[in-house]
């Protein structure tokens, strides 16, 4: 198969998962809890980010053993995070038939210039983006998935709202100007001149674009999805939580019917406790500053 | 006047689909939606366990079964596929009103996917996406096959529902929905 249809192929594997929620899970057990209350698809990882954040020091690929076990344990997809630029890392990922790769700024990152070269992989990635002109270029490296970065391990929803808006408004000034002005516009955002010209002919990236890094309850999720994420990521709002599996449930549901504001009262009814979270302001490194 | 199961998956790219060919759609997210009056039916690719799971959470499952059995015409693609079958892996189905035996995820993971081009009963050179797709081990009486892949059943037909592993909504090839809206 030519890298053109294999890559055809792993944007449409993104397209199943819209309308979806993927899971943060670090055991078999919490993958299990995860599919159970209709997870899309769960991100196998050691630590989640809250923890990564509290414990400090390079955080890395997870134990291949690890990520084969919850491979194990569901019929979903397993995705599984490599750091920016550690294209090794994702050599072991696609040995193992992982189902996508997070090229992730939650790891430490391995490189501060170059991200992975994904055009050379068969497996598909999704990256983090803060802005129109880092989705664009991570496209043009070859993900064939986009997610906010928002600010993962806080609980803290507004980096992912302030991601997401901004791509938003980018899109609809570059939909609005004329064609002769996408040149500049495209040297200005430092993206390839053809997906710049794709997004002003279709409004919207080429690529599907879910929200991450901050969802904490279904009014967090249903926020994001009116917003126009086409999906959500949920990292450490749920195994950090009170009750996993209720808010798990809740979460899914809120995204089905994000639109339905007595469902999503109902449903954030009775969850316990949230996860505790910190604020922008508190936080020592800011993650969504990583790989640009 | 189509509804189309939007609790999760691609059901946007179905609508698409079937507008460009001048059919009216709706979305089902919830039971309020099925008081709408509908004469076709669609279930979507994505995810089967997210789909299952929030179409017996939202109460969904008897209205829709009732529909699918009273001969509403019913697509389905890929999870659809495997809502519909009367056995999964070996064990007992969600709808179980397609007489078929289905393998999921039977190509493996995404590394597994492939895009081919085959024939669809009497259409040729129809483009085809495997997803981590399913395919049909053993079909029931009655059930008439459309597509083998490989040697394996990839599409059939059974009554009034019309099912297929692969996803004809994510080409530009309109045929599989146009034999669709003369059923």
């Amino acid at each position: 198969m030519d890298k053109k249809q294999q890559y055809k192929l792993n944007k449409e594997l993104a397209q199943m998962l819209k309308g979806g929620v993927i899971m943060d899970v670090t055991t078999p057990e919490q993958a299990k809890i995860a599919e159970e209350a209709g997870a899309c698809a769960v991100m196998a990882l050691e630590r989640i980010p809250a923890d990564i954040r509290a414990a400090g020091g390079v955080s890395r690929m997870s134990d291949p053993k690890m990520i084969k076990g919850i491979q194990q344990a569901v019929s979903i997809p397993v995705m599984a995070k490599c750091r920016i630029g550690h294209f090794a890392e994702a050599q072991i990922l696609e040995a193992i038939d992982i189902d996508y790769i997070d090229e992730s700024e939650v790891l430490s990152p391995a490189d501060d210039v170059y991200h992975i070269d994904k055009t050379e992989f068969k497996v598909p990635f999704v990256c983090g983006a803060k802005d129109l002109g880092e989705a664009l270029r991570r496209i043009a490296e070859g993900a064939s998935m986009i997610r906010t970065k928002g600010e993962p391990g806080t609980g803290d929803i507004i980096q992912a709202v302030r991601h997401m808006r901004k791509m938003n408004s980018e899109i609809a000034r570059v939909a609005s100007l004329r064609k002769e002005e996408l040149y500049n516009t495209a040297k200005e955002l430092g993206v390839p001149y053809d997906l710049l010209v794709y997004v002003h002919e279709n409004k919207k990236l080429p690529v599907v674009n879910f929200a991450a890094g901050g969802v904490a309850t279904p009014a967090d999720a249903a926020l994001m999805m009116q917003l126009g994420a086409e999906g959500v990521f949920v990292g450490s709002g749920i195994f950090k939580s009170g009750s996993p599996q209720r808010r798990a449930e809740a979460i899914v549901k809120a995204v089905t019917n994000y639109n339905d504001h007595k469902l999503v009262a109902e449903l954030s009814e009775d969850l316990g406790e949230a996860m505790v979270g910190i604020n922008e302001q508190e936080i020592e490194i800011l993650m969504a500053e990583r790989g640009i | 006047m189509t509804g189309v199961l939007a609790v999760q998956g691609d059901f946007l790219e179905h609508e698409k689909m079937l507008e460009a060919l001048g059919e009216e759609c709706f979305e089902i997210r919830q039971a309020k939606d099925l008081e709408k009056p509908f004469d076709r039916l669609v279930f979507p690719g994505g995810e089967s366990t997210v789909q299952s799971r929030l179409i017996d959470d939202l109460k969904l499952y008897d209205t829709l079964k009732e529909k699918i059995e009273s001969g509403v015409p019913t697509l389905a693609t890929c999870a659809g596929l495997i809502l519909l079958s009367e056995t999964v892996d070996g064990s007992e189905g969600f709808f179980k009103t397609l007489p078929v035996r289905t393998k999921r995820n039977a190509y493996g993971r995404q590394t597994g996917s492939f895009f081919t081009t085959g024939s669809f009963g009497e259409l040729e050179e129809v483009p085809m996406s495997f997803i981590r797709a399913p395919y049909i081990e053993e079909a029931g009486d009655g059930v008439e096959i459309l597509s083998v892949t490989d040697s394996n059943i990839t599409a059939v037909k059974y009554k009034n529902q019309l099912a297929m592993a692969y996803h004809p909504e994510l080409c530009e090839d309109l045929r599989i929905f146009k034999t669709f809206l003369e059923m």
